[in-house]
């Protein structure tokens, strides 16, 4: 159909062989960061409760007491084969951890990214073009606040009020126990779970307590991308092929829409893909908030306990995920702008 | 009723029409320091199939007057006088009726072609959306048709429609917008410096697709350049602009075989040609449009320049030859301005031009 679909399939083949060797880096910096932070797993656990020989032993044990860099291939060996070890304060295999509270983060940020698509691309896009109105002054006041807000205010502030006005609509967790309960975990993802088992009070509950959560988040992340549109398309408003797509006559609407707004999506959907970081750090604060069982409850805990292999892994997951999300982000760009080929 | 194109008077068959008639049009830009005046009362008319060049120094508004006939102006500008597209005085339609002209009655080609096309959008595309916007019933298998019309003219092989705009060299893309603009067959077509960004070999080119469109589709042109070349080898008129006027218009060889006007006459002084042994050049720079100095707004620069000029503005009359020029010099020469007495006519000494200058 396109004329330059070979040089896409051959950009996008080279944007998924790229993970290799970004994970690799971000693996290194994980590993070697953590070792050079203070405090070990062995003294955070035990520390004061046993001697300093029997904490020795026991880091001998872990294998925590050998050179650096025997540890490192060691680390680079399995995850080469996609273990990624045992915790080490609970022994539990770190791929459960993600398998059990993956599903929460990721129904979390998805959520929290698409209210902010929906509610972010129109007000953007808005603001722009009626750039300097009324609507634009509000619509960047908004903008602003959702992104200065801290998030832990903003969720308890929501809860307060919800509590106040909806007192029966919860406010904490996933869902009740009742649904944890009943739905059958297929595939580890609650709302999917609940799906499959089509039982409608299940669903409902679980989407409404995803509601605040999932708000509150997307409030953060909607004000980045209201000020990423709207400045990109006032940007693009000024470009010379919109100019003279208005002396062809063409109506100010299809200017906008098919010229303006377009060609601001280029840059908009990169800055989108670089907030992944940030959405999932947002995400670590809005669990803690909401008492979320996601994989940031997971991680603060197991920093807490200076559990290396954990937040290694758990760190290692996440980034993953911010790498897959630019190779998307890569992809979707290649099939918008047909300049970005190899 | 479908198509708007067919609908109007065939041009062929009417040679000469007056198609554009502008009757001291304005065009003002808001400033903080005020408004800048950069076309300030500018009149001359265009036939069908007649090609007007327009030179000028750089910022003496040429581009303003030309975007000012489409109505193709930023915020803050405002247009005045009388512009008439078919005796239609464009000024006094509503903007969405103007904005319904654009594209259909006049066309636009730009400056920098590379830029002017959407790169997102493939050539067809561009075509499709331009064709439809006039004509919402126009039917897939037409907007091929006429697309791929024009583009043979242009000489753009049918097999690159659907690519997009960066698979193009700057002189293709140029000759792209030019198929747009035509698409639509607007009688009515402002060029501005379309080959400045070309290379010369280019610029032949497009100089002579621009030139061969009164045969092909009988358009009415306005090709703004500084390239005096260019006008000599493609126009039929010639239309000099300074400081927001048009100080001399007329036949393209008789304005520049016998230059009317000092400014015209110092513009084609300036130029380099085959002849040319040393590099003149006109001495200062154009003026302030918020406040061009009063009289003659060349005065101050002129070296003709006598008393009168520094404080009458001249009035646009016609010389022998033909031309039209708005000049005090000119005026004496040909026994015209009789009012004007023998002691004004004495020359302008360069105390009064700097006292001039200062107020
Ligand atoms: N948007 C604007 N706002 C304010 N002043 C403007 C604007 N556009 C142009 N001007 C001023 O109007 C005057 C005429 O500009 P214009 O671009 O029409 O000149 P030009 O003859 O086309 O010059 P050039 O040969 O450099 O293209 C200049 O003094 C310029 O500074
Ligand atoms: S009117 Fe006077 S100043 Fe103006 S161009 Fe003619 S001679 Fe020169
Ligand atoms: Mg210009």
């Amino acid at each position: 159909m396109s004329s330059g679909s070979g040089s896409l399939s051959r950009y996008i083949a080279i944007r998924i062989l790229l993970v290799i060797p970004m994970m690799w880096v971000l693996l290194t910096l994980v590993f070697f960061l953590l070792r050079v932070a203070p405090g070990d797993p062995v003294s955070a656990a035990f520390g004061g409760k046993l001697s300093e020989d029997a904490l020795d032993v026991r880091r001998h044990n872990l294998g925590i007491d050998r050179p650096l860099i025997v540890q490192y291939l060691e680390y680079l060996g399995q995850v080469a084969h996609f273990d990624f070890g045992k915790t080490i304060s609970d022994n539990r295999p770190v791929l459960d951890l993600v398998r059990d509270n993956g599903g929460a983060t990721l129904t979390l940020t998805l959520g929290a990214f698409l209210f902010a698509i929906v509610v972010g691309l129109p007000l953007g896009r808005l603001a722009g073009r009626y750039r300097d109105s009324w609507g634009d002054i509000v619509i960047r006041i908004f903008g602003v606040l959702t992104y200065a807000a801290p998030i832990f205010w903003v969720g308890i502030m929501l809860v307060l009020l919800v509590v106040k006005l909806f007192p029966s609509w919860p406010t904490s967790g996933m869902a009740s126990p009742i649904t944890i309960f009943t739905v059958q975990p297929k595939t580890h993802i609650l709302l999917l779970d609940a799906i499959f088992s089509g039982d409608g009070t299940a669903i409902s509950d679980v989407l409404k307590h995803h509601v605040l959560p999932c708000f509150t988040l997307g409030l953060l992340l909607s004000g980045v991308i209201i000020r990423l549109v709207r400045v990109n398309v006032i940007q693009a408003m000024k470009g010379d092929y919109v100019e003279a797509a208005r002396a062809r006559g063409i109506s100010e609407r299809a200017v906008v829409r098919r010229h303006a707004f377009r060609n601001a999506l280029v840059a908009v959907v990169t800055v989108i893909g670089l907030q992944v970081a940030a959405t999932l750090a947002g995400a670590i604060l809005t669990e803690r908030t909401f008492n979320w069982p996601g994989l940031g409850t997971q991680l603060v805990k197991y920093i807490l306990a200076r559990d290396y292999i954990a937040v290694q892994g758990l760190v290692t997951f996440f980034a993953l995920i911010v790498v897959l999300t630019s190779v998307t982000v890569d992809i979707i760009n290649g099939l918008i702008d047909p300049r970005v080929r190899y | 009723m479908t198509d708007i194109v067919d609908e109007r008077v065939d041009p062929v068959n009417m040679p000469g029409d007056v198609v554009l008639e502008a009757r001291d049009l304005r065009v003002w830009y808001a400033t903080d320091r005020g408004p800048v005046r950069a076309v300030d009362g500018v009149s001359f008319e265009l036939h069908e199939g007649e090609i007007l060049g327009l030179v000028g120094e750089s910022g003496c508004g040429k581009s303003t007057l030309g975007r000012g006939l489409i109505g193709l102006l930023p915020e803050g500008s405002a247009r005045d006088g009388e512009l008439r597209f078919r005796g239609t005085d464009m000024l006094t339609l509503k903007p969405r009726e103007q904005h319904a002209m654009r594209g259909r009655d006049l066309g636009m080609i730009f400056q920098e072609p590379l830029t002017r096309l959407n790169p997102l959008m493939r050539i067809s595309e561009h075509f499709a959306e331009t064709l439809k916007t006039h004509d919402k019933s126009i039917s897939k298998a037409e907007i091929e048709r006429r697309s791929l019309d024009v583009l043979r003219v242009m000489g753009i092989p049918p097999t690159r429609f659907h690519a997009y705009p960066h698979e193009f060299s700057g002189g293709m893309r140029q000759r792209l917008m030019i198929a747009l603009t035509l698409v639509l067959r607007p009688p009515f077509v402002v060029a501005d410096e379309p080959t400045t960004a070309l290379d010369v070999l280019v610029e032949a080119q497009i100089i002579r697709i621009l030139h061969d469109l009164r045969a092909n589709y009988r358009t009415a042109l306005l090709l703004i350049t500084h390239n005096l070349g260019i006008i000599a080898e493609a126009c039929d008129r010639v239309a000099v602009m300074y400081a927001g006027e048009i100080v001399e218009i007329g036949d393209a060889r008789e304005v520049f075989s016998r230059p009317k006007h000092p400014y015209t006459r110092e513009l084609l002084r300036s130029t380099i040609s085959l002849r040319t042994t040393g590099l003149n050049f006109i001495e200062g720079a154009p003026p302030d449009l918020v406040e061009p100095p009063p009289g003659c707004h060349f005065h101050p620069r002129c070296p003709d320049a006598m008393k009168v000029c520094a404080t009458r503005h001249p009035v646009e009359r016609e010389h022998a030859g033909g031309s039209r020029a708005q000049c005090w010099a000119a005026d004496f020469k040909d026994g015209l301005a009789a009012d004007v007495p023998e002691s004004e006519r004495a020359p302008l000494n360069r105390e009064e031009i700097s006292v001039a200058d200062e107020a």
